[in-house]
């Protein structure tokens, strides 16, 4: 790892810890392990679904039907289990359709060359309308008697969903630093016109980027049922917005071609931690959104200013 | 030329730095009035520095300027406006959606009350484009849909309708289709007549030998020299630029074409080029010549898998086919685009990606890439082809123009390509660069082992005679024969590509 991409992380690292603290000082049950647990596991939807939103956002593109599609996979996933599957399948299934999700995003966008931008917004609508549709406007609840997915986000200890997003995020560092496919997103992201010149097959590599953003929604689906025993066609609503904020306070550029994984990880922490601290303090929910929002618009602005220097 | 003896313009003892470097070091400079006064030198000589010192976008650290013998420090660009100073630089400042009054005027909008003057906008952009003798620009066109030339005019328009005394062009043909170019050419000559005073900044010293009366050359930050254009030979003046003598420009060691490696017969792209023919073997540098827009990049597009072929035949290393750019990097053929920032290069990527993008399975199995082994290979580019950088994981986007290039070469040598095709390799770089560039080509085409084989398109024809054995022009997307540079002289080629004559005189071989 180079010095540059330390030091990316540097800023939303500092920023986790800073703002953990004063919530801390104000209420020192922020240090307590029930907290750090709660903060931890209610990451893992939106730092999953991050993973797979950081790589598009570094291929140079963007998903807004990532709430929609975890909805949509939600209600898929309570379906499965309702019909008595086993986890294995319901794990597989609902992954899989996430990515059929994002392959159809994909490949309008590549196909017709149209905005993903324009594409998702549209996708947006049909994955939520699909959704509300299949489930007839109610969420399908899973029978009492499946206790499986309990584990995955509360249950005693560290529940497996944090496990997973942290192998996860291990996992995508690694495919992202040290292969081909990884070198291809940046290379696509950074210069779309540079990497046809150089022979990499740009469609490929942008169909493949939106499917495994729409399979890491899927996962994302399958933990929001876990959490709620219920598959929600009204779920995630506006959560894409999150997990592009995590992305971006992550350190990626909306312009393509740079960010990290564990960036989008501290990004969605961080926003975790606002929400948690704002309510530990009784501090008024619309003031947990202008925070939220405040810290945006400062990663953007420190963005900024390191480009500017770069340069 | 007015007999006016003070001068329009004087800069005296000019000193800028920025922290340790010495930008520019005192400088003296004067310009006359309805004179075109050509600044040349290399690139990082310090003309960029100077001319924003003029337009007051730096201010200078010591040092005074007068205009027309009044003191002159303006403190920002448009102060130097309101002064008379005018500046057209090479990215234009146009806003696409306003129309061509509405640009002229922009920031200066006439009004009366709260409203634009209309009728005053109009006469004032009317005004301005009296000069410019171009009958289909209109006022009320919107500025967005013009051609890059009428662009131009816009913004030369805006500094006029300010009433600037002295105009300074910052390579104004780079983006120019040669047509345009001319018609630049004789405006600015009419603008001279008016009696406006223009620097002309340029890295093309037949350009400056037509429009300049004076030149003076800047090297390191430094006035070398200001000469009188008519008694300065070409030599002379690059001498000066690069301050070493330019025999060992071109380097050329014996050159022994081998086996053809590449025919191309009848090529058509989906418009240009409509057919070329050509030939070339192992050993030797083919030149393209001929105006931009001819089809000379569309030829090397279609060649290379990047634009569609539309009939024709291309045979690779005895392979026939048309190819994707995957496959012709697999096959052995390279490119190196002329445009860098918006093709050639990831610019916020690392040096390391960007030279061996093509060919990342070597540097791991399964898939998997070494960072290590990637910088590895491009320390040891680094190193033979002098790219000043301080190290491999540095983000090319912040390397000078002349070590991106160097760096989009390296990638052809790095996949070790048989075939390479180079567009304009060194548009808008130092002569340094330049030199080690036309060093690498003449490296690959005479390897003892392994010699490749070039075709290398160019605009500059001593570039072409300097490193080409053979040279087939491309005019309105035909290409001639290919013809050995011996027989030629650089009146037959620009005869073919001006449509002056249909062929190269001379046999073929």
């Amino acid at each position: 790892m180079s010095i540059r991409s330390i030091l990316t992380l540097l800023g939303p690292f500092l920023a986790l810890v800073v703002v953990y603290c004063i919530f801390g000082a104000m209420k020192p049950a922020m240090f307590t392990s029930d907290v750090v647990l709660s903060v931890l596991t209610q990451t893992v939807i939106v730092a999953t679904a991050a993973i797979g939103m950081t790589l598009i956002i570094i291929s140079g593109g963007i998903d807004l039907s990532v709430g929609s599609i975890i909805a949509m996979a939600s209600v898929a996933a309570a379906t499965f289990v309702t019909k008595g599957y086993s986890p294995l399948i319901v794990f597989v299934g609902t992954i899989a359709f996430g990515a059929i999700c994002g392959m159809i995003n994909g490949s309008l966008t590549v196909g017709l060359r149209l905005l993903p931008f324009i594409v998702t917004l549209g996708t947006m609508q049909i994955f939520r309308g699909g959704a509300k549709v299949y489930a007839k406007g109610t969420p399908v609840n899973l029978p009492f008697d499946v206790t499986t997915y309990k584990a995955w986000m509360g249950g005693s200890g560290l529940p497996y969903g944090v496990w997973m997003m942290v192998a996860l995020v291990l996992v995508m560092t690694l495919v992202l630093r040290l292969t081909r496919f990884g070198r291809y997103v940046f290379a696509v992201g950074s210069n779309e016109n540079t990497a046809t010149l150089c022979g990499v097959n740009v469609p490929k590599v942008k169909i493949l980027v939106y499917t495994f953003g729409g399979a890491m929604a899927g996962l994302a689906a399958v933990m929001n049922m876990a959490k709620s025993s219920q598959g929600d066609p009204t779920t995630a609503m506006g959560m894409e917005l999150d997990v592009i904020a995590a992305v971006v306070i992550g350190g990626a550029s909306l312009s393509g071609g740079e960010g990290s994984v564990l960036g989008a990880l501290i990004g969605a922490l961080l926003m975790t931690t606002i929400r948690t601290g704002c309510v530990l303090n009784a501090i008024p929910t619309p003031w947990t959104e202008v925070i939220t929002g405040a810290i945006i618009v400062v990663a953007v602005i420190i963005d900024r200013l390191r480009h500017r220097r770069a340069a | 030329m007015s007999r006016d003896p003070l001068p329009r313009l004087q800069m005296r003892g000019i000193r800028k730095s920025f922290g340790s470097t010495i930008a520019l070091g005192r400088v003296d400079l004067e310009i006359l009035p309805g004179e075109v006064h050509a600044l040349v030198g290399e690139n990082g000589a310090g003309k960029s520095t100077l001319m924003k010192v003029l337009s007051g976008a730096h201010s200078p650290d010591e040092g005074e300027m007068f205009f027309n013998g009044e003191p002159y420090r303006p403190r920002n660009p448009l102060e130097a406006r309101a002064r008379g100073v005018g500046m057209i630089y090479q990215e234009l400042s146009i806003a696409p959606h306003l129309t061509v009054e509405e640009n002229i005027v922009l920031g200066m909008e006439p009004v009366m009350g709260p409203f634009i003057d209309r009728k005053e906008m109009r006469r004032r952009a009317l005004e301005a484009l009296a000069r410019f003798e171009h009958p289909d620009l209109r006022p009320d066109m919107r500025a967005g849909d013009l051609s890059v030339s009428a662009q131009q005019l816009i913004e030369i328009g805006r500094s006029l309708a300010m009433g600037c005394k002295v105009l300074v062009f910052d390579e104004p043909t780079s983006s120019l289709a040669q047509k345009d170019i001319e018609r630049l050419f004789l405006l600015i000559d009419r603008l001279r007549e008016q009696g406006i005073s223009i620097i002309y900044i340029s890295h093309f010293l037949e350009e400056v030998k037509r429009l300049a009366s004076r030149l003076t050359v800047l090297r390191d930050g430094s006035v070398v020299g200001t000469l009188d254009v008519a008694s300065a030979s070409t030599d002379e003046i690059v001498s000066l630029m690069v301050g070493r003598s330019v025999e060992d420009l071109y380097p050329r060691t014996a050159r022994t074409p081998g086996e053809t490696i590449l025919e191309i017969r009848k090529l058509a792209g989906a418009s240009k080029p409509v057919s070329a023919d050509l030939s070339l073997r192992r050993g030797e540098v083919i030149g393209i010549a001929g105006l931009v827009g001819s089809g000379r990049t569309e030829f090397l597009r279609a060649l290379f898998g990047l634009d569609r072929v539309r009939s024709g035949e291309i045979v690779m290393a005895g392979k026939p086919g048309n190819a994707s750019p995957r496959e012709r990097w697999r096959q052995g053929m390279g490119m190196l685009s002329e445009n860098r920032k918006e093709e050639g290069l990831a610019l916020n990527l690392s040096i390391a990606d960007n030279v061996t993008l093509t060919c990342l399975e070597r540097f791991g199995s399964a898939g998997t890439v070494s960072p290590t082994k990637q910088q590895a290979a491009t320390q040891s580019w680094i190193d033979r082809l002098g790219i000043k950088c301080q190290g491999p994981t540095q983000k090319i986007g912040s390397l000078s123009g002349g070590n991106q290039q160097k760096a989009a070469f390296a990638r052809l040598l790095e996949h070790d390509v048989d075939i390479l095709l180079l567009d304009e390799p060194t548009r808008g770089i130092d002569i340094a660069a330049k030199a080690r560039i036309y060093e690498a080509i003449n490296e690959a085409v005479t390897d003892p082992k392994r010699p490749r084989a070039v075709i290398l398109i160019s605009s500059y024809l001593p570039e072409l005679f300097g490193t080409c054995d053979r040279i087939a022009v491309m005019s309105q997307g035909r290409l001639t024969r290919a013809v050995p540079v011996g027989n030629l002289t650089p009146e037959d080629v620009m005869r073919v590509a001006t449509g002056k004559a249909d062929d190269l005189p001379g046999s073929s071989s």
